[in-house]
C-alpha cells in the first residue's frame, strides 16, 4: 500500500508494539505529527514542556517496562535538547529510539533554519544512528533501530528523518519484527567450564551485580545461583531491585557510597563474581587496588567490559540470564554455612550509617515514604545526596523499580523519568525523590504530569544547598562553599498550584506522614517539600582515589 | 607494559558516517592513532579500514573490543607478519637542481622508487613498500631538501583465509 513517510513511521511503531511516545512538535516534524493525529487512537503521545523532559520520559518508560522508549523531536534545538537524554540512556544501556526531523534535502548542509547535524552530534552518545533522506528507507531504518536498541547490550538509537522523506510517498510492506534473542554468540563451553571450576574451588564467594541484572531480567537465575553457592550479593546503584533488598545475604551497595558490610565482604571473599556490572570508578575506587586479593569472575554480555577497568581471572561473555541459569544448574551446591554465618554476623556488627539532626533526617524520610507506599512502587530519583539516601534506605524488592541516572548522573532526570515510568505502569505507584537543585532544573514538567493526570508523588528533599557538591567542598575544599548555597526563596506549594498540581510544605515527621497520607487520594502530581538541615552528608563515603574499602563514616560539620 | 605497533584491518559497512564514527570512538576513548585509511572494496557496500597505532597489549585489546562491537564493523583482525603483508605508498617532492638530479635518480633506483614528475627545480618520486622501507627512503632523500611528503598510511591484508563476516543486516 502507498503511504507517506510519516505514516510509515507510525506503521513501524505499531509493528514494534509501541503505544506510547513522548515528544514535542516543530517545523520539520509537522508531517509526523499529522500522522500522529491520524493514528491517535492507536498511539498515545505525551506532550512534554521541553524535549529534554521527553527524552528522560522515554528513558524512564524503557527502564521501568523493559520496552524501548520512543521520543520525537524537531530539528535543530529540538534535536539538541535530546542530547542529555540520549547520553543518560547510553551510559546506563537503556533501549530508546529517538526520532528527529531534519530540513528538506534541498536545504541540507546549507545552514538552513533549525538545521543541525544531529547525526554527527550524537555519535558519541548513541549506540547507533541513522540519517534517512528518502521515504523508501524509513521502514528499514526504523526496524533496524528498534533491533539495535534492544539487542545484546541495549542502548539509544537515533533516526534522523528529512522533512521530504516524511511527506513523500512510497510503497509500504508490513513486516514482523526480527525476534530479539539473548546474545550468546561469544558464549563458549570452555568459558563456562572455567567459571564452574573457579566457583567450585571457592570457599567464600561474593557476587557484585550491576544494571545488567535488570536489563537481562536475570533476577530469578541470580537468586537461584546465589542460593546454591551460598553467596552474599552486593549491588551497584543500577543493579538495585535485581536482588530483592530483603534477601537475607544482601549486603547493600558497594563503592563510593556503599555499605561497610559490602566492602568487608569483598575484602574477605576469595572469589568475586561481577555480574552485568561495568565497574565504574564510583564502584572500584582506585581500580589498581580493587579486590586484588580475590579471584575475579566477570560475566557480561559486552566483551569490551572484560578487563576494561578490573582485570578478571576468567570471564564468560553472554546474556546474563542465560549464563547465570547455566551456572546455577551446573555448579556444585555449597553446604558449608560458615561464610554465610559470617556475613550475618557482620550485618549485625555494621549497621547502615545514619545521621540524626533537626526534625527530619533523610533516612527516616525515605523509610517513612517506603512504609506508606505499596510494595511494588516504582522509585525514581534525581541526582545528588537524595539519590544516595533513596538508594540506601528504600528497600527495592522488584527489578526495574529503581529508576535513576547512574552513569551520567543527570540532574533534572527525575521528573521526566517519573512521567515515563507512570505512563508505562499506570497501575503502579510512582514516587520521585528529588533535591531542590535537581528539581529546579526541569520542574517545568510538572505541567506535563498534571495535564496527563499522572499520580506521581514527588518528595522534594530540600536542604537549600547543592548538597553533594557542598559535601565535597566540606571534605576536600576547605569549606569553600562556592555557589552551592543557593538559598532561593521558592514557594513550592504555589509552584505546584501554578502548574495544576498539589503541594505541601513539611518540616516535621508528623507533617510528612500526614502529607503522604493526604497524597493518596489526590489526583495528579503531588509535591511534598520536605525541609532538612543543610549539613547532612551521603555516607559512608570513599573519597575519590581511595581504595574501595577505605571508607569514611562521618564528615564533621 | 611494553608498547608495540598494531595494524588492524576492519571490514565495515560502506556508508556515510562510518569512518567518522570509528575515528570519533578512538578519540573519545583517548586512543592515539598513527594512521587510518579507508576505501571501498570489490563489493560496493563494503569498505576496508586499516588503523595503525602504538599501544600496550591491554590498550590494544580494549581498542579491538570497542571497535568490534560497532554495528558497522563486520570483521576485525590484527595484521601481523609473517601471516600478513602490509604496504605504504609515499610521494616525495624534493628540491632537484639540474646538478643533483642524477644523484636523486640513483638513490631512487636503490629503493626501486619511480620518478613521476620533473620540473625545473623539483622532482616527485614515489615508492611503495613496507613502512620500514618508506621511512628509510624518506631519510635517504632528506639531505636533498624535501619540500613535501604525502603518505597513504598503511594498508595490508592477511595471507591466509578470507575474512569471516559476522551477520549483516
Amino acid at each position: 500500500m502507498i503511504k507517506t513517510g510519516a505514516q510509515i513511521v507510525m506503521e513501524c511503531l505499531l509493528e514494534q508494539g509501541v503505544d506510547t511516545v513522548f515528544g514535542y512538535p516543530g517545523g520539520t516534524v509537522i508531517d509526523l505529527y499529522d500522522a500522529l493525529y491520524e493514528y491517535s487512537d492507536k498511539i498515545h503521545h505525551v506532550l512534554t514542556a521541553h524535549e529534554q523532559g521527553a527524552s528522560h520520559a522515554a528513558d524512564g518508560y524503557a527502564r521501568s517496562t523493559g520496552k524501548p522508549g520512543v521520543v520525537i523531536a524537531t530539528s535543530g534545538p529540538g534535536a539538541t535538547n535530546l542530547v542529555t537524554g540520549l547520553a543518560t540512556a547510553n551510559m546506563d544501556s537503556i533501549p530508546m529510539v529517538a526520532i528527529t526531523g531534519n530540513v528538506n534535502i534541498n536545504n541540507l548542509g546549507t545552514d538552513a533554519f533549525q538545521e543541525v547535524d544531529i547525526y554527527g552530534v550524537t555519535f558519541p552518545v548513541t549506540k547507533y544512528s541513522f540519517i534517512v533522506k528518502d521515504q523508501k528507507d524509513i521502514a528499514d531504518a526504523l526496524r533496524k533501530a528498534f533491533y539495535i536498541a534492544q539487542e545484546g547490550r541495549p542502548g539509544p538509537v537515533l533516526v534522523d528523518i528529512l522533512k521530504n522523506a516524511q511527506s513523500g510517498t512510497t510503497e509500504f510492506e508490513p513486516a514482523v519484527p526480527k525476534e530479539i534473542l539473548p546474545k550468546n554468540d561469544k558464549l563458549t563451553g570452555e568459558s563456562i567450564e572455567k567459571a564452574i571450576d573457579i566457583i567450585n574451588e571457592a570457599k567464600r564467594p561474593m557476587i557484585f551485580a550491576g544494571g545488567g541484572v535488570n536489563l537481562s531480567n536475570a533476577t530469578d537465575s541470580l537468586m537461584k545461583f546465589a542460593n546454591k553457592i551460598g553467596s552474599p550479593i552486593s549491588l551497584s546503584m543500577m543493579g538495585l531491585g535485581g536482588c530483592p533488598a530483603d534477601y537475607e545475604y544482601f549486603t547493600g551497595m558497594l563503592g563510593m557510597h556503599g555499605t561497610r558490610l559490602s566492602s568487608t565482604a569483598v575484602t574477605n571473599c576469595d572469589l568475586l563474581i561481577l555480574a552485568g556490572a561495568r565497574m565504574s570508578e564510583r564502584v572500584t575506587g582506585n581500580a589498581k587496588t580493587f579486590a586484588t586479593h580475590a579471584k575475579i569472575l566477570h560475566l557480561d554480555v559486552d566483551a569490551a567490559e572484560i578487563n576494561k577497568v578490573v582485570d578478571s581471572t576468567t570471564s564468560v561473555i553472554g546474556d546474563l540470564d542465560t549464563v547465570l541459569s547455566i551456572l546455577a544448574e551446573k555448579v556444585e551446591e555449597k553446604t558449608d554455612m560458615a561464610w554465610r554465618k559470617q556475613i550475618l554476623k557482620w550485618k549485625k556488627e555494621y549497621p547502615v550509617v545514619v545521621e540524626e539532626r533537626g526534625k527530619i533526617a533523610p533516612h527516616n524520610l525515605v523509610r517513612t515514604v517506603a512504609e506508606k507506599m505499596p510494595k511494588d512502587t516504582i522509585v525514581v530519583t534525581d541526582v545528588g545526596q537524595h539519590q544516595i539516601w533513596a538508594a540506601q534506605h528504600y528497600p527495592i524488592n522488584n527489578p526495574r523499580s529503581f529508576i535513576s541516572s547512574g552513569g551520567l548522573g543527570t540532574m533534572g532526570f527525575g521528573l521526566g523519568a517519573a512521567i515515563g515510568s507512570k505512563s508505562g505502569n499506570p497501575n503502579r505507584k510512582v514516587v520521585l525523590f528529588t533535591g531542590d537543585g535537581s528539581f529546579q532544573m526541569n520542574c517545568n514538567e510538572i505541567v506535563t504530569a498534571a495535564t496527563q493526570g499522572l499520580d506521581i508523588l514527588i518528595v522534594l528533599v530540600n536542604n537549600g544547598v547543592l548538597g553533594m557538591v557542598r559535601q565535597w567542598q566540606k571534605l576536600m575544599y576547605k569549606q569553600h562553599y562556592s555557589q552551592t548555597t543557593h538559598n532561593r526563596k521558592i514557594d513550592y506549594v504555589k509552584l505546584a498550584e501554578a502548574f495544576g498540581a498539589t503541594g505541601f510544605d513539611v518540616t516535621t515527621m508528623d507533617e510528612l506522614e500526614a502529607a503522604i497520607d493526604a497524597s493518596m487520594d489526590i489526583k495528579g502530581p503531588v509535591i511534598i517539600n520536605a525541609m532538612i538541615d543543610k549539613d547532612f552528608s551521603a555516607l559512608p563515603m570513599v573519597p575519590p582515589g581511595n581504595k574501595y574499602n577505605e571508607q569514611i563514616f562521618k564528615i564533621e560539620v | 607494559m611494553e608498547e608495540r605497533r598494531y595494524v588492524l584491518s576492519l571490514i565495515v559497512q560502506n556508508k556515510a558516517g562510518v569512518l567518522s564514527r570509528i575515528s570519533g570512538l578512538l578519540t573519545r576513548r583517548g586512543f592515539n592513532i598513527d594512521s587510518i585509511s579507508a576505501a571501498e572494496t570489490e563489493k560496493p557496500d563494503i569498505s576496508l579500514i586499516i588503523i595503525v597505532f602504538q599501544a600496550d597489549a591491554h590498550t590494544a585489546e580494549q581498542i579491538m573490543k570497542q571497535l568490534e562491537k560497532q554495528v558497522d564493523v563486520f570483521e576485525i583482525r590484527e595484521l601481523r607478519s609473517p601471516e600478513s603483508v602490509t604496504r605504504e605508498h609515499v610521494m616525495i617532492k624534493v628540491k632537484a637542481a639540474p646538478d643533483e638530479r642524477n644523484s636523486i635518480i640513483a638513490v631512487a633506483g636503490i629503493f626501486r622508487a619511480s620518478i613521476i614528475d620533473v620540473s625545473p627545480e623539483t622532482m616527485i618520486v614515489e615508492l611503495t613498500g613496507e613502512s620500514s622501507k618508506t621511512k628509510a627512503f624518506i631519510e635517504a632523500i632528506k639531505p636533498y631538501g624535501i619540500i613535501q611528503v604525502a603518505r597513504s598510511g598503511i594498508i595490508g591484508m592477511s595471507r591466509l583465509e578470507a575474512p569471516v563476516l559476522k551477520e549483516m543486516f
